[in-house]
Protein backbone atom coordinates (compact mmCIF):
# COMPACT_ATOMS: atom_id res chain seq x y z
CA UNK A 1 0.00 0.00 0.00
CA UNK A 2 1.40 3.41 -0.97
CA UNK A 3 2.18 5.79 1.90
CA UNK A 4 -0.49 8.22 0.74
CA UNK A 5 -3.08 5.41 0.90
CA UNK A 6 -2.07 4.66 4.47
CA UNK A 7 -2.35 8.32 5.44
CA UNK A 8 -5.67 8.78 3.68
CA UNK A 9 -7.10 5.69 5.36
CA UNK A 10 -5.94 7.01 8.73
CA UNK A 11 -7.45 10.41 8.00
CA UNK A 12 -10.72 8.79 7.02
CA UNK A 13 -10.82 6.92 10.32
CA UNK A 14 -10.18 10.15 12.19
CA UNK A 15 -13.06 11.91 10.41
CA UNK A 16 -15.40 8.98 11.14
CA UNK A 17 -14.35 8.99 14.81
CA UNK A 18 -14.90 12.73 15.02
CA UNK A 19 -18.28 12.28 13.31
CA UNK A 20 -19.41 9.67 15.82
CA UNK A 21 -18.27 11.88 18.69
CA UNK A 22 -20.35 14.75 17.25
CA UNK A 23 -23.31 12.42 16.78
CA UNK A 24 -22.98 11.32 20.44
CA UNK A 25 -22.94 15.00 21.45
CA UNK A 26 -26.21 15.57 19.57
CA UNK A 27 -27.75 12.44 21.11
CA UNK A 28 -26.77 13.61 24.58
CA UNK A 29 -28.22 17.04 23.91
CA UNK A 30 -31.53 15.35 23.03
CA UNK A 31 -31.44 13.30 26.24
CA UNK A 32 -30.43 16.32 28.30
CA UNK A 33 -33.24 18.36 26.77
CA UNK A 34 -35.82 15.63 27.33
CA UNK A 35 -34.79 15.00 30.94
CA UNK A 36 -33.65 18.54 31.71
CA UNK A 37 -30.37 16.96 32.78
CA UNK A 38 -27.95 19.76 33.59
CA UNK A 39 -25.12 17.36 34.47
CA UNK A 40 -25.32 15.72 31.08
CA UNK A 41 -25.42 19.18 29.52
CA UNK A 42 -22.21 20.09 31.36
CA UNK A 43 -20.63 16.88 30.08
CA UNK A 44 -21.47 17.98 26.51
CA UNK A 45 -19.76 21.33 27.08
CA UNK A 46 -16.64 19.61 28.39
CA UNK A 47 -16.57 17.07 25.54
CA UNK A 48 -16.78 19.90 22.98
CA UNK A 49 -13.05 20.41 23.59
CA UNK A 50 -12.43 16.94 22.18
CA UNK A 51 -14.39 17.85 19.05
CA UNK A 52 -12.22 20.95 18.66
CA UNK A 53 -9.12 18.82 19.18
CA UNK A 54 -10.21 16.53 16.34
CA UNK A 55 -10.78 19.54 14.10
CA UNK A 56 -7.26 20.86 14.66
CA UNK A 57 -5.70 17.43 14.21
CA UNK A 58 -7.57 16.74 10.95
CA UNK A 59 -6.68 20.19 9.58
CA UNK A 60 -3.04 19.55 10.37
CA UNK A 61 -3.10 16.09 8.79
CA UNK A 62 -4.69 17.51 5.62
CA UNK A 63 -2.02 20.22 5.51
CA UNK A 64 0.73 17.61 5.86
CA UNK A 65 -0.68 15.39 3.11
CA UNK A 66 -1.05 18.39 0.78
CA UNK A 67 2.50 19.54 1.48
CA UNK A 68 4.26 16.18 1.53
CA UNK A 69 2.27 13.92 -0.80
CA UNK A 70 0.89 16.38 -3.39
CA UNK A 71 -2.33 14.41 -3.86
CA UNK A 72 -4.12 14.42 -7.21
CA UNK A 73 -7.41 13.15 -8.64
CA UNK A 74 -9.51 11.18 -6.12
CA UNK A 75 -6.91 11.76 -3.37
CA UNK A 76 -7.02 15.51 -3.90
CA UNK A 77 -10.83 15.52 -3.93
CA UNK A 78 -10.79 13.49 -0.72
CA UNK A 79 -8.53 15.98 1.07
CA UNK A 80 -10.57 18.96 -0.18
CA UNK A 81 -13.77 17.24 0.96
CA UNK A 82 -12.32 16.33 4.36
CA UNK A 83 -11.23 19.92 4.99
CA UNK A 84 -14.85 21.02 4.55
CA UNK A 85 -16.48 18.04 6.29
CA UNK A 86 -14.18 18.68 9.25
CA UNK A 87 -15.51 22.22 9.45
CA UNK A 88 -19.13 21.05 9.09
CA UNK A 89 -18.72 18.51 11.89
CA UNK A 90 -17.12 21.06 14.18
CA UNK A 91 -20.08 23.41 13.60
CA UNK A 92 -22.53 20.62 14.49
CA UNK A 93 -20.47 20.06 17.64
CA UNK A 94 -20.86 23.78 18.42
CA UNK A 95 -24.62 23.44 17.99
CA UNK A 96 -24.80 20.52 20.43
CA UNK A 97 -22.79 22.60 22.87
CA UNK A 98 -25.10 25.59 22.29
CA UNK A 99 -28.16 23.46 23.13
CA UNK A 100 -26.39 22.19 26.26
CA UNK A 101 -25.66 25.76 27.39
CA UNK A 102 -29.34 26.70 27.02
CA UNK A 103 -30.21 23.74 29.26
CA UNK A 104 -27.62 24.83 31.82
CA UNK A 105 -28.85 28.44 31.83
CA UNK A 106 -32.59 27.73 31.84
CA UNK A 107 -34.01 27.70 35.33
CA UNK A 108 -37.31 25.96 34.68
CA UNK A 109 -37.74 22.57 33.09
CA UNK A 110 -39.11 22.45 29.52
CA UNK A 111 -42.64 21.02 29.73
CA UNK A 112 -43.41 17.82 27.78
CA UNK A 113 -46.14 19.79 26.01
CA UNK A 114 -43.65 22.41 24.79
CA UNK A 115 -41.17 19.77 23.66
CA UNK A 116 -43.83 17.83 21.83
CA UNK A 117 -45.71 20.66 20.14
CA UNK A 118 -42.55 22.47 19.05
CA UNK A 119 -41.32 19.24 17.35
CA UNK A 120 -37.84 20.05 18.66
CA UNK A 121 -37.17 16.45 19.73
CA UNK A 122 -38.29 15.18 16.32
CA UNK A 123 -35.90 17.67 14.75
CA UNK A 124 -33.09 16.38 16.92
CA UNK A 125 -33.91 12.81 15.94
CA UNK A 126 -33.89 13.69 12.23
CA UNK A 127 -30.62 15.60 12.68
CA UNK A 128 -29.01 12.62 14.43
CA UNK A 129 -30.29 10.16 11.79
CA UNK A 130 -29.13 12.15 8.77
CA UNK A 131 -25.76 12.78 10.43
CA UNK A 132 -25.41 9.04 11.03
CA UNK A 133 -26.27 8.34 7.40
CA UNK A 134 -23.85 11.04 6.27
CA UNK A 135 -21.08 9.36 8.25
CA UNK A 136 -22.01 5.92 6.91
CA UNK A 137 -22.05 7.19 3.33
CA UNK A 138 -18.60 8.76 3.89
CA UNK A 139 -17.20 5.62 5.48
CA UNK A 140 -18.58 3.25 2.85
CA UNK A 141 -18.48 5.64 -0.14
CA UNK A 142 -22.22 5.29 -0.63
CA UNK A 143 -23.50 8.24 -2.68
CA UNK A 144 -27.06 6.86 -2.86
CA UNK A 145 -27.30 7.16 0.91
CA UNK A 146 -25.67 10.61 0.73
CA UNK A 147 -28.30 11.75 -1.78
CA UNK A 148 -31.14 10.57 0.48
CA UNK A 149 -30.11 13.21 3.01
CA UNK A 150 -31.26 16.12 0.84
CA UNK A 151 -34.93 15.09 1.00
CA UNK A 152 -34.93 14.31 4.72
CA UNK A 153 -33.50 17.73 5.52
CA UNK A 154 -36.77 19.25 4.32
CA UNK A 155 -38.50 18.32 7.59
CA UNK A 156 -36.02 20.49 9.50
CA UNK A 157 -36.64 23.40 7.12
CA UNK A 158 -40.39 23.01 7.48
CA UNK A 159 -40.37 23.04 11.31
CA UNK A 160 -38.04 26.03 11.25
CA UNK A 161 -40.34 27.81 8.79
CA UNK A 162 -43.31 27.34 11.11
CA UNK A 163 -41.37 28.19 14.26
CA UNK A 164 -42.34 31.87 14.53
CA UNK A 165 -46.04 31.08 14.18
CA UNK A 166 -45.75 28.28 16.71
CA UNK A 167 -43.82 30.45 19.18
CA UNK A 168 -46.34 33.29 19.03
CA UNK A 169 -49.27 30.96 19.48
CA UNK A 170 -47.66 28.93 22.26
CA UNK A 171 -46.56 31.98 24.24
CA UNK A 172 -50.04 33.46 23.96
CA UNK A 173 -51.51 30.23 25.32
CA UNK A 174 -48.79 29.68 27.95
CA UNK A 175 -47.52 33.06 29.17
CA UNK A 176 -45.71 31.40 32.07
CA UNK A 177 -43.39 29.59 29.61
CA UNK A 178 -42.14 32.55 27.61
CA UNK A 179 -38.44 32.11 28.47
CA UNK A 180 -38.51 28.37 27.77
CA UNK A 181 -40.39 28.88 24.51
CA UNK A 182 -37.82 31.41 23.33
CA UNK A 183 -35.01 28.97 24.18
CA UNK A 184 -36.83 26.30 22.18
CA UNK A 185 -37.15 28.74 19.25
CA UNK A 186 -33.39 29.29 19.41
CA UNK A 187 -32.79 25.53 19.49
CA UNK A 188 -35.05 25.06 16.45
CA UNK A 189 -32.98 27.68 14.59
CA UNK A 190 -29.80 25.80 15.50
CA UNK A 191 -31.21 22.44 14.45
CA UNK A 192 -32.16 23.82 11.06
CA UNK A 193 -28.47 24.61 10.61
CA UNK A 194 -27.56 21.01 11.56
CA UNK A 195 -29.57 20.02 8.48
CA UNK A 196 -27.60 22.48 6.34
CA UNK A 197 -24.27 21.22 7.70
CA UNK A 198 -25.17 17.58 7.02
CA UNK A 199 -26.35 18.51 3.52
CA UNK A 200 -22.97 20.17 2.95
CA UNK A 201 -21.29 16.97 4.14
CA UNK A 202 -23.38 14.96 1.65
CA UNK A 203 -22.37 17.33 -1.15
CA UNK A 204 -18.71 16.90 -0.28
CA UNK A 205 -19.05 13.11 -0.23
CA UNK A 206 -20.56 13.17 -3.73
CA UNK A 207 -17.81 15.56 -4.90
CA UNK A 208 -15.12 13.28 -3.51
CA UNK A 209 -16.52 10.04 -4.93
CA UNK A 210 -18.19 11.15 -8.19
CA UNK A 211 -16.30 14.38 -8.91
CA UNK A 212 -19.66 16.19 -9.24
CA UNK A 213 -20.18 19.63 -7.74
CA UNK A 214 -23.71 19.85 -6.34
CA UNK A 215 -23.18 23.07 -4.44
CA UNK A 216 -25.36 25.89 -5.82
CA UNK A 217 -26.61 23.52 -8.52
CA UNK A 218 -30.20 22.59 -7.84
CA UNK A 219 -30.51 20.72 -11.13
CA UNK A 220 -28.25 17.98 -9.84
CA UNK A 221 -30.09 17.54 -6.56
CA UNK A 222 -32.48 14.57 -6.28
CA UNK B 1 -9.69 28.60 -32.85
CA UNK B 2 -6.75 26.32 -32.19
CA UNK B 3 -5.32 24.45 -35.14
CA UNK B 4 -3.68 21.05 -35.15
CA UNK B 5 0.03 21.01 -35.90
CA UNK B 6 0.81 17.34 -35.19
CA UNK B 7 -1.65 14.59 -35.90
CA UNK B 8 -0.77 10.96 -35.20
CA UNK B 9 -3.06 8.37 -36.74
CA UNK B 10 -2.74 4.71 -35.75
CA UNK B 11 1.00 5.08 -35.23
CA UNK B 12 2.90 1.90 -34.35
CA UNK B 13 6.58 1.56 -33.48
CA UNK B 14 8.67 -1.57 -33.13
CA UNK B 15 12.10 -2.76 -32.07
CA UNK B 16 12.42 -5.88 -34.18
CA UNK B 17 9.28 -7.90 -33.46
CA UNK B 18 8.62 -6.09 -30.20
CA UNK B 19 5.84 -3.54 -30.65
CA UNK B 20 6.42 -0.68 -28.20
CA UNK B 21 3.88 1.87 -29.46
CA UNK B 22 0.43 0.59 -30.37
CA UNK B 23 -2.11 2.34 -32.57
CA UNK B 24 -1.53 5.77 -31.10
CA UNK B 25 -3.78 8.52 -32.45
CA UNK B 26 -3.64 12.02 -31.06
CA UNK B 27 -3.95 15.63 -32.18
CA UNK B 28 -1.60 18.27 -30.82
CA UNK B 29 -2.67 21.89 -31.06
CA UNK B 30 -0.32 24.59 -32.32
CA UNK B 31 1.35 26.69 -29.60
CA UNK B 32 0.32 24.29 -26.89
CA UNK B 33 2.37 22.35 -24.34
CA UNK B 34 1.65 18.64 -24.20
CA UNK B 35 3.08 16.46 -21.45
CA UNK B 36 3.53 12.75 -22.09
CA UNK B 37 3.76 10.57 -19.01
CA UNK B 38 3.67 6.92 -18.12
CA UNK B 39 5.73 4.24 -16.38
CA UNK B 40 9.13 3.17 -17.70
CA UNK B 41 8.84 1.11 -20.86
CA UNK B 42 5.38 2.41 -21.74
CA UNK B 43 6.52 3.72 -25.15
CA UNK B 44 6.37 7.44 -24.43
CA UNK B 45 9.96 8.21 -25.43
CA UNK B 46 9.72 5.96 -28.48
CA UNK B 47 6.60 7.84 -29.55
CA UNK B 48 8.41 11.16 -28.99
CA UNK B 49 11.39 9.99 -31.04
CA UNK B 50 8.98 8.82 -33.73
CA UNK B 51 7.69 12.35 -34.16
CA UNK B 52 11.03 13.57 -35.55
CA UNK B 53 12.02 10.26 -37.15
CA UNK B 54 14.73 9.48 -34.61
CA UNK B 55 13.20 6.15 -33.69
CA UNK B 56 14.34 4.62 -36.94
CA UNK B 57 17.99 5.47 -36.19
CA UNK B 58 18.07 2.43 -33.92
CA UNK B 59 19.00 -0.74 -35.84
CA UNK B 60 15.98 -3.07 -36.20
CA UNK B 61 13.56 -0.28 -35.31
CA UNK B 62 10.68 0.46 -37.63
CA UNK B 63 7.33 2.19 -37.56
CA UNK B 64 4.07 2.47 -39.45
CA UNK B 65 0.92 4.51 -39.34
CA UNK B 66 0.84 8.24 -39.95
CA UNK B 67 2.17 11.31 -38.22
CA UNK B 68 1.22 14.55 -39.90
CA UNK B 69 3.09 17.81 -39.43
CA UNK B 70 0.57 20.37 -40.64
CA UNK B 71 -0.49 18.72 -43.91
CA UNK B 72 2.68 16.77 -44.54
CA UNK B 73 3.19 13.13 -43.63
CA UNK B 74 6.50 13.06 -41.78
CA UNK B 75 6.98 9.43 -42.79
CA UNK B 76 7.19 10.64 -46.39
CA UNK B 77 9.45 13.61 -45.65
CA UNK B 78 13.24 13.53 -45.61
CA UNK B 79 14.31 12.84 -41.99
CA UNK B 80 16.70 15.81 -41.98
CA UNK B 81 13.89 18.14 -43.05
CA UNK B 82 11.68 16.67 -40.32
CA UNK B 83 14.37 17.32 -37.71
CA UNK B 84 14.83 20.89 -38.90
CA UNK B 85 11.13 21.50 -38.30
CA UNK B 86 10.88 19.42 -35.15
CA UNK B 87 13.79 20.03 -32.78
CA UNK B 88 14.68 17.91 -29.81
CA UNK B 89 16.19 18.47 -26.37
CA UNK B 90 17.41 15.54 -24.35
CA UNK B 91 17.52 14.45 -20.74
CA UNK B 92 21.11 15.46 -20.06
CA UNK B 93 22.45 18.78 -21.35
CA UNK B 94 24.68 17.89 -24.26
CA UNK B 95 26.40 20.97 -25.66
CA UNK B 96 29.25 20.16 -28.02
CA UNK B 97 32.22 20.20 -25.62
CA UNK B 98 34.70 21.48 -28.18
CA UNK B 99 32.49 24.35 -29.36
CA UNK B 100 32.00 27.78 -27.85
CA UNK B 101 28.62 28.96 -26.60
CA UNK B 102 28.31 30.99 -29.79
CA UNK B 103 29.10 28.04 -32.05
CA UNK B 104 26.90 25.67 -30.07
CA UNK B 105 23.91 27.86 -30.90
CA UNK B 106 24.82 27.73 -34.58
CA UNK B 107 25.74 24.02 -34.60
CA UNK B 108 22.59 23.02 -36.50
CA UNK B 109 23.48 25.34 -39.36
CA UNK B 110 27.10 24.21 -39.48
CA UNK B 111 26.25 20.52 -39.39
CA UNK B 112 23.73 20.97 -42.18
CA UNK B 113 26.16 23.01 -44.26
CA UNK B 114 23.98 26.11 -44.21
CA UNK B 115 26.07 29.23 -44.83
CA UNK B 116 25.19 32.40 -42.92
CA UNK B 117 26.57 35.90 -43.13
CA UNK B 118 28.30 37.31 -40.05
CA UNK B 119 25.36 39.60 -39.28
CA UNK B 120 22.90 36.68 -39.63
CA UNK B 121 25.02 34.58 -37.30
CA UNK B 122 25.15 37.30 -34.67
CA UNK B 123 21.45 37.94 -34.97
CA UNK B 124 20.53 34.23 -34.64
CA UNK B 125 22.87 33.73 -31.67
CA UNK B 126 21.48 36.73 -29.82
CA UNK B 127 17.83 36.02 -30.64
CA UNK B 128 18.13 32.36 -29.69
CA UNK B 129 19.87 33.08 -26.40
CA UNK B 130 17.35 35.82 -25.59
CA UNK B 131 14.50 33.38 -26.24
CA UNK B 132 15.90 30.95 -23.68
CA UNK B 133 16.65 33.73 -21.16
CA UNK B 134 20.39 33.03 -21.34
CA UNK B 135 21.60 36.09 -23.24
CA UNK B 136 22.16 38.34 -20.23
CA UNK B 137 24.11 35.61 -18.47
CA UNK B 138 26.48 34.74 -21.34
CA UNK B 139 26.66 37.75 -23.68
CA UNK B 140 30.12 38.63 -22.40
CA UNK B 141 31.47 35.11 -22.64
CA UNK B 142 30.10 33.84 -25.94
CA UNK B 143 33.45 32.47 -26.99
CA UNK B 144 33.86 30.32 -23.89
CA UNK B 145 33.12 26.63 -24.19
CA UNK B 146 29.51 25.58 -23.69
CA UNK B 147 30.62 23.14 -21.04
CA UNK B 148 31.83 26.12 -18.98
CA UNK B 149 28.21 26.78 -18.05
CA UNK B 150 26.21 25.30 -15.16
CA UNK B 151 23.91 22.32 -15.83
CA UNK B 152 20.82 24.50 -16.02
CA UNK B 153 22.56 26.99 -18.32
CA UNK B 154 23.81 24.15 -20.51
CA UNK B 155 20.28 22.82 -20.88
CA UNK B 156 19.05 26.28 -21.88
CA UNK B 157 21.94 26.46 -24.35
CA UNK B 158 20.74 23.17 -25.85
CA UNK B 159 17.24 24.62 -26.12
CA UNK B 160 18.76 27.71 -27.80
CA UNK B 161 20.54 25.41 -30.24
CA UNK B 162 17.20 23.79 -31.12
CA UNK B 163 15.39 27.14 -31.29
CA UNK B 164 18.10 28.60 -33.59
CA UNK B 165 16.91 26.35 -36.41
CA UNK B 166 13.48 28.01 -36.21
CA UNK B 167 11.54 24.78 -35.80
CA UNK B 168 7.79 24.60 -35.44
CA UNK B 169 7.79 21.93 -32.77
CA UNK B 170 10.18 21.23 -29.89
CA UNK B 171 10.40 17.79 -28.34
CA UNK B 172 11.76 17.43 -24.81
CA UNK B 173 12.76 14.08 -23.35
CA UNK B 174 12.77 14.51 -19.56
CA UNK B 175 14.49 17.88 -19.97
CA UNK B 176 14.92 18.68 -16.28
CA UNK B 177 15.61 15.28 -14.75
CA UNK B 178 19.32 16.12 -14.45
CA UNK B 179 18.74 19.64 -13.09
CA UNK B 180 18.41 21.05 -9.59
CA UNK B 181 15.06 22.61 -8.53
CA UNK B 182 16.15 26.20 -9.31
CA UNK B 183 17.33 25.31 -12.82
CA UNK B 184 14.19 23.20 -13.27
CA UNK B 185 12.02 26.18 -12.35
CA UNK B 186 13.89 28.35 -14.88
CA UNK B 187 13.39 25.81 -17.65
CA UNK B 188 9.71 25.46 -16.73
CA UNK B 189 9.30 29.24 -16.85
CA UNK B 190 10.96 29.12 -20.24
CA UNK B 191 8.30 26.72 -21.54
CA UNK B 192 5.68 29.44 -21.06
CA UNK B 193 7.70 31.82 -23.23
CA UNK B 194 8.58 29.22 -25.86
CA UNK B 195 4.92 28.27 -26.20
CA UNK B 196 4.22 31.64 -27.79
CA UNK B 197 6.28 30.66 -30.85
CA UNK B 198 6.50 26.88 -30.77
CA UNK B 199 4.56 23.77 -29.91
CA UNK B 200 6.15 21.81 -27.08
CA UNK B 201 5.87 18.09 -26.42
CA UNK B 202 7.49 17.04 -23.16
CA UNK B 203 8.09 13.53 -21.92
CA UNK B 204 8.36 13.66 -18.16
CA UNK B 205 8.38 11.32 -15.21
CA UNK B 206 7.69 14.25 -12.95
CA UNK B 207 3.91 14.38 -12.69
CA UNK B 208 3.92 17.68 -10.88
CA UNK B 209 5.94 19.12 -13.72
CA UNK B 210 3.37 17.83 -16.20
CA UNK B 211 0.66 19.45 -14.07
CA UNK B 212 2.56 22.74 -13.84
CA UNK B 213 3.61 23.29 -17.43
CA UNK B 214 1.26 21.53 -19.82
CA UNK B 215 -2.08 22.36 -21.40
CA UNK B 216 -2.84 18.74 -22.19
CA UNK B 217 -1.45 15.51 -20.81
CA UNK B 218 -1.19 12.10 -22.42
CA UNK B 219 -0.88 8.93 -20.35
CA UNK B 220 0.81 5.96 -22.01
CA UNK B 221 0.73 2.43 -20.65
CA UNK B 222 2.19 -0.68 -22.28
CA UNK B 223 2.50 1.10 -25.60
CA UNK B 224 -1.07 2.36 -25.66
CA UNK B 225 -2.30 5.89 -25.33
CA UNK B 226 -4.69 5.31 -22.42
CA UNK B 227 -5.94 8.85 -21.93
CA UNK B 228 -5.28 12.25 -23.45
CA UNK B 229 -7.09 15.25 -22.09
CA UNK B 230 -6.83 18.71 -20.58
CA UNK B 231 -4.20 18.61 -17.85
CA UNK B 232 -6.56 20.06 -15.25
CA UNK B 233 -9.02 17.28 -15.92
CA UNK B 234 -6.34 14.58 -15.97
CA UNK B 235 -5.13 15.60 -12.52
CA UNK B 236 -8.50 16.18 -10.91
CA UNK B 237 -10.81 13.65 -12.49
CA UNK B 238 -9.17 11.25 -14.94
CA UNK B 239 -11.55 9.02 -16.87
CA UNK B 240 -9.54 5.81 -16.99
CA UNK B 241 -8.85 3.86 -13.81
CA UNK B 242 -5.29 3.13 -15.00
CA UNK B 243 -4.56 6.85 -15.25
CA UNK B 244 -5.99 7.40 -11.78
CA UNK B 245 -3.92 4.54 -10.38
CA UNK B 246 -0.75 5.90 -11.98
CA UNK B 247 -1.07 9.51 -10.93
CA UNK B 248 -2.12 8.61 -7.39
CA UNK B 249 0.81 6.20 -7.04
CA UNK B 250 -1.30 3.07 -6.83
CA UNK B 251 0.24 1.38 -9.85
CA UNK B 252 1.39 -2.17 -9.31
Amino acid sequence: MAQIEVEIQHLKEEVVNMGYLVKAQLQKSKTALTNFDKNLAREIVIKEKRVNGYELKIDRDCENILALRTPVAVDLRFILAVLKINNNLERIGDIAEGIAKYIIHTETKFTPQLLQRSKVLQMLEVGITILEDGLASFEHENTILARSIFLRDEFLDEVNFQAIGFTKAYMAENPSEIDETLYILSIIRKLERVGDQVKNIAEEIIFYIEAKVLKHNKDLLP
Amino acid sequence: MESTIIKAVNYNAYFGDNQVVKEVSMDIARNSVVAVMGPSGCGKTTFLRGINRMHELVPSAHANGKIWLNNEDIMEMHPIVVRLKIGMVFQRPNPFPNLSIHDNVLAGYKLNGIKLSKSERERIVEESLVKVALWKEVKDSLMKKGTFLSGGQQQRLCIARAVAMQPEVLLFDEPTSALDPISTAMVEELFKELKKNYTLIIVTHNMQQAARVSDKTAFFYMGELVEYDDTKLMFTNPTDQRTQNYITGRFS
